[in-house]
């Protein structure tokens, strides 16, 4: 498949050190992107949530058993698997910036894509979505509600994107070279620890491209190829390992 | 088997007409209802009486989004009390401005939910009546045409023809750049 090369590379960098599991992305990113309360939250098969959160494990008995958690957006993948399989084209990776498309109308439902995406940040509306009366005053106007039967995940809170070039035209500044705190997902935004940074890839200035050129960064399964714009750091070697299905009698190479 | 050539060519003919009258005249007219906005918006005494800007009332905000149509804020400027002769302002200063009640326009060009259009990204490039009806030089609006069965009007921007220009122009047609 040829990839495209975009100018602009909007990526991501969660600190697994600094991440404590509280869920505030989680949380922010629901508010955010209108996703509905769940029918029943306890059916893990009919949920969805934009930025799943993992937790890891280093699997040793007390007292060095050690956790760590792992914020799951959409990796916005360089390659994705989802849009390559996608029937009807209603989820495209050709926007500068190299965000994900996905355009609800459009999807007929089908969840190939669902099935694609190695990271499983693919979600389904089993239901059409209900807000308790009064509630619906909080949606945000500048994301699209889903109904049920269509595909939705993370799009790096695309609006705030649109809503940073906005801001830059009416500055009289350049829309296409935004300065590096004038877009921020909603996630990083309220991270209270600030594990979670957002920033452009291709940009040498810019806080994320100098933590993912680092030797504890590492992304998810990069030995499938994906390519994420996704990045995750930790010194700790076992939370690296469990970045790609490294398995203990694995023949070849290291892959962290 | 025909008996003579009129016979064929005749009924042909006025079923050819009777397609075409009714496909161009009848289908449009029973596809599009007909409206007319709450409020007879006189466009010309604000802009040439009164010397009133497009801006003063389509604005941009400080964050670069754009406002669209103004509500009773924009008017009470003027209209706290009926200022003069025409009727349909009386009916908007009692009907709207004392019961502090917005007037329901009904909007040309209204864009479904998941469009996204930026008005600052084209304001430089484009006249506003290249999209929007001249309605600057009316001083009854135009006739509202809404389609019966999407409930959009007629002078909604289809996507093909924001594609058309995106392509003519050189601008991406990647489908985030409109859609959300
Ligand atoms: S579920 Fe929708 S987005 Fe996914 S492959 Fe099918 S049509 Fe495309
Ligand atoms: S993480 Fe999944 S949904 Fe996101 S771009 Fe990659 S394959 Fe597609």
């Amino acid at each position: 498949m040829q990839a495209h090369n975009f100018k602009v590379k909007w990526g991501m960098v969660i600190d697994l050190d600094k991440c404590t599991g509280c869920g505030a992305c989680s949380v922010a990113c629901r508010a955010e992107n209108n996703l509905p309360p769940e029918v029943d939250a306890g059916n893990k098969l009919r949920t969805a949530d934009w930025m799943n959160i993992y937790e890891l494990s280093n699997g040793k008995p007390f007292p060095e058993h050690e956790v760590a958690y792992l914020p799951r957006p959409c990796m916005q993948c360089g390659k994705p698997s989802c849009s390559t399989v996608c029937p009807v084209v209603a989820t495209t990776k050709d926007e500068e910036g190299g965000i994900v498309s996905q355009v609800y109308p459009r999807c007929i439902g089908c969840r190939y894509c669902m099935a694609a995406c190695p990271y499983h940040a693919r979600y389904f509306n089993w239901f059409d979505p209900i807000w308790p009366e009064g509630m619906e005053k909080t949606l945000t106007p500048y994301v699209s509600a889903r109904p049920r039967g269509v595909v939705e995940k993370c799009t790096f809170c695309h609006h705030r994107f649109n809503a940073a070039k906005e801001q830059a035209r009416i500055n009289g500044e350049d829309p296409t070279a935004l300065p590096e705190d004038a877009y921020i997902p909603a996630c990083a935004e309220i991270c209270p620890t600030g594990a979670i940074k957002f920033g452009d890839l291709n940009n040498a200035e810019h806080e994320v491209s100098k933590i993912a050129a680092s030797d504890n960064a590492f992304r998810l399964l990069a030995k499938l190829g994906t390519d994420p714009q996704v990045y995750y750091y930790s010194k700790r070697e076992w939370v690296r390992k469990l970045g790609d299905n490294y398995l203990k009698n694995a023949k070849g190479e290291d892959h962290v | 088997m025909a008996k003579c050539k009129s016979c064929v060519v005749l009924p042909f003919l006025i079923g050819l007409v009777a397609s075409i009258v009714l496909g161009w005249w009848g289908f449009p007219k029973v596809l599009y209802s007909q409206k007319t906005q709450p409020i007879r918006f006189d466009h010309v005494v604000h802009v040439d009486d009164q010397g009133i800007a497009c801006e003063d009332c389509h604005a941009f905000r400080d964050d670069g989004s754009f406002t669209g149509l103004p509500t009773n804020e924009n008017c009470v400027g003027c209209h706290e009390d009926v200022q003069g002769e025409d009727p349909d302002e009386a009916r908007y200063v009692t009907e709207y401005v004392e019961k502090e009640k917005e007037v329901a326009w009904l909007v040309y060009q209204k864009q479904p939910d998941n469009v996204y259009f930026s008005h600052i990204a084209h304001k430089d490039k484009f006249e506003c009546t290249e999209c929007h009806l001249d309605v600057a030089t009316m001083s009854t609006p135009p006739v509202f045409y809404e389609n019966r069965l999407s409930g959009y009007s007629k002078d909604t921007m289809k996507m093909w023809q924001c594609e058309e220009c995106h392509a003519k122009n050189g601008a991406s047609n990647a489908c985030f750049v409109c859609h959300k």
